[in-house]
């Protein structure tokens, strides 16, 4: 585990994660995650596209959760913005909304495929 | 290790893998859906023992669910954790309102999620164990209709049929066996008796000794309430005969039975106090139904009705007209009819 790795993912978090629910399983959750995260934000950039603003604010909602349950408090923090603001305010900044969550997955599923498969 | 089955509605991937997953460490059996219109129909199609519930989902979201649940009466009663990233107390109020038992904020924790798990499923098992015993006195119907409209003293005026019955020559039965003998046959008697009752829509509401008092027509109404009673009373009879059959071969005394119904308005409610209190009828039919009963003796007879249960009878059924007899209570002669087989 590099210490890199603790800016982007809280350690205690995905550390207390391995223990509860099982280190094995937890690589089975971080694949899904890495499965899902892209079509989730494809999802939040449909979403965006078609000016549906329930569908990208649940879509939002789904990546904070998950970013939360992995301890990747800083995506899930860019996340809940989006989700509380709402696709009106997210689009009043213009789509470095979009550009800055999917960089951040970028990052976070690295650092994810890190921990769990070295 | 608890027992039990859960139904977890969530739509998202991953946390419904780690829910699963948590679950499953205590021993349970999981199913899972992925929004709650498929979760309503899997709760219609299987039995589960608690739900944990997600609030945004696509198609049909939480709150919908729990509404839905609500107003099903054979949904209402299952445990409901909402397990949900959905921010803010409004929520959980509105869960709440809507008849969550509790409210867990994702990422859930283990620990936490295994003592509200447990929690519910235990209230699960006493609100079962308490329906089971509400069934035992009353039709499906009836429990259902009062665990809806919940306890509370008061009474109404409605209109039904009463019947009082007891074993004829009880007494002397008792005096000649042994008390294994009478529990066994006060077992087997009230088994039959609450089969033919429940089975034509009476709720028995009183047993005492060996008599009992149900009553056709209330809590709930209920179509033709004397044809029912005195469809009941019929099969009781026969039935009593059966078994009285079966104990003479068996070298024991034989029994049969007394019934008296009388038909008219009547109050009904529970009575008694908040901790002990029973549904009950009272008035003037009440009393013509067990002097009726009181009265077979005498007349030798099975099934005794009054002229207001004879009249919506219809032609059906073999009634015998007794004439006026003065009854104890009465003032003035009731005419009786003697139902037979």
């Amino acid at each position: 585990m590099s210490s890199d790795s603790s800016a982007l993912i809280d350690l205690n978090v995905f550390t207390a994660l391995q223990e509860s629910a099982g280190a094995d399983f937890v690589i089975e959750l971080v694949d899904t995650f890495l499965e899902e995260g892209p079509l989730m934000l494809a999802e939040l950039r449909a979403a965006w596209d078609a000016d549906d603003a329930d569908t990208f604010k649940r879509t939002a909602h789904s990546l904070k959760s998950n970013g939360q349950t992995f301890g990747a408090l800083g995506f899930a923090a860019l996340a809940r913005t989006l989700e509380l603001d709402g696709l009106a305010a997210a689009k009043a900044r213009g789509d470095v909304a979009l550009l800055t969550i999917e960089r951040a997955y970028g990052e976070i599923a690295a650092e994810l495929q890190e921990l769990v498969h070295g | 290790m608890a027992e039990g089955r859960v139904l977890i509605v969530e739509d998202n991937r991953v946390n419904r893998l780690l829910l699963a997953r948590n679950v499953e460490q205590l021993g349970l059996v999981v199913a899972t859906a992925e929004n709650g219109r498929l979760a309503l129909e899997l709760l219609r199609r299987e039995p589960f023992d608690l739900l944990l519930l997600d609030i945004a989902m696509p198609e049909m979201d939480g709150y919908e669910v729990l509404q839905r649940m609500l107003a099903d009466v054979q949904l209402r009663d299952l445990p409901v954790i909402v397990t949900s990233s959905v921010e803010g107390l409004d929520s959980v109020v509105r869960c709440i309102a809507l008849g969550a038992e509790d409210y867990l904020h994702k990422p859930v924790n283990p620990v936490l999620l295994k003592a509200r798990i447990h929690a519910s499923l235990e209230k699960k098992r006493l609100r079962d164990e308490l329906k089971a015993m509400l069934r035992r006195f009353a039709t499906t119907e009836v429990a259902q209709d009062m665990q809806q409209a919940g306890f509370a003293l008061g009474g109404r005026k409605v209109r039904g049929a009463v019947m009082f019955t007891d074993i004829r020559g009880f007494t002397a039965i008792v005096e000649s066996q042994s008390p294994e003998e009478i529990i066994d046959l006060l077992n087997t008697w009230y088994m039959l008796m609450f089969d033919a009752i429940n089975s034509h829509g009476g709720v028995v509401n009183q047993m005492i000794g060996d008599g009992l008092m149900a009553i056709f027509g209330a809590p709930l109404p209920l179509a033709d309430p004397c044809k029912r009673a005195v469809a009941a009373a019929r099969e009781m009879t026969e039935m009593v005969a059966q078994y009285s059959a079966e104990r003479v071969a068996l070298g024991k005394p034989p029994i049969a039975v007394g019934i008296g119904i009388a038909t008219g308005d009547m109050v009904a409610g529970y009575t008694g106090t908040e901790k002990r209190a029973t549904y009950t009828c009272i008035g003037d039919t009440v009393n013509l139904a067990a002097r009726l009963e009181a009265h077979t003796r005498i007349a030798k007879c099975s099934i005794l009705v009054d002229a207001a249960t004879r009249a919506e009878l219809g032609d059906g059924v073999p009634v015998d007209p007794l004439g006026s007899a003065q009854l104890k209570g009465k003032a003035a002669p009731v005419d009786i009819f003697s139902i037979g087989l």
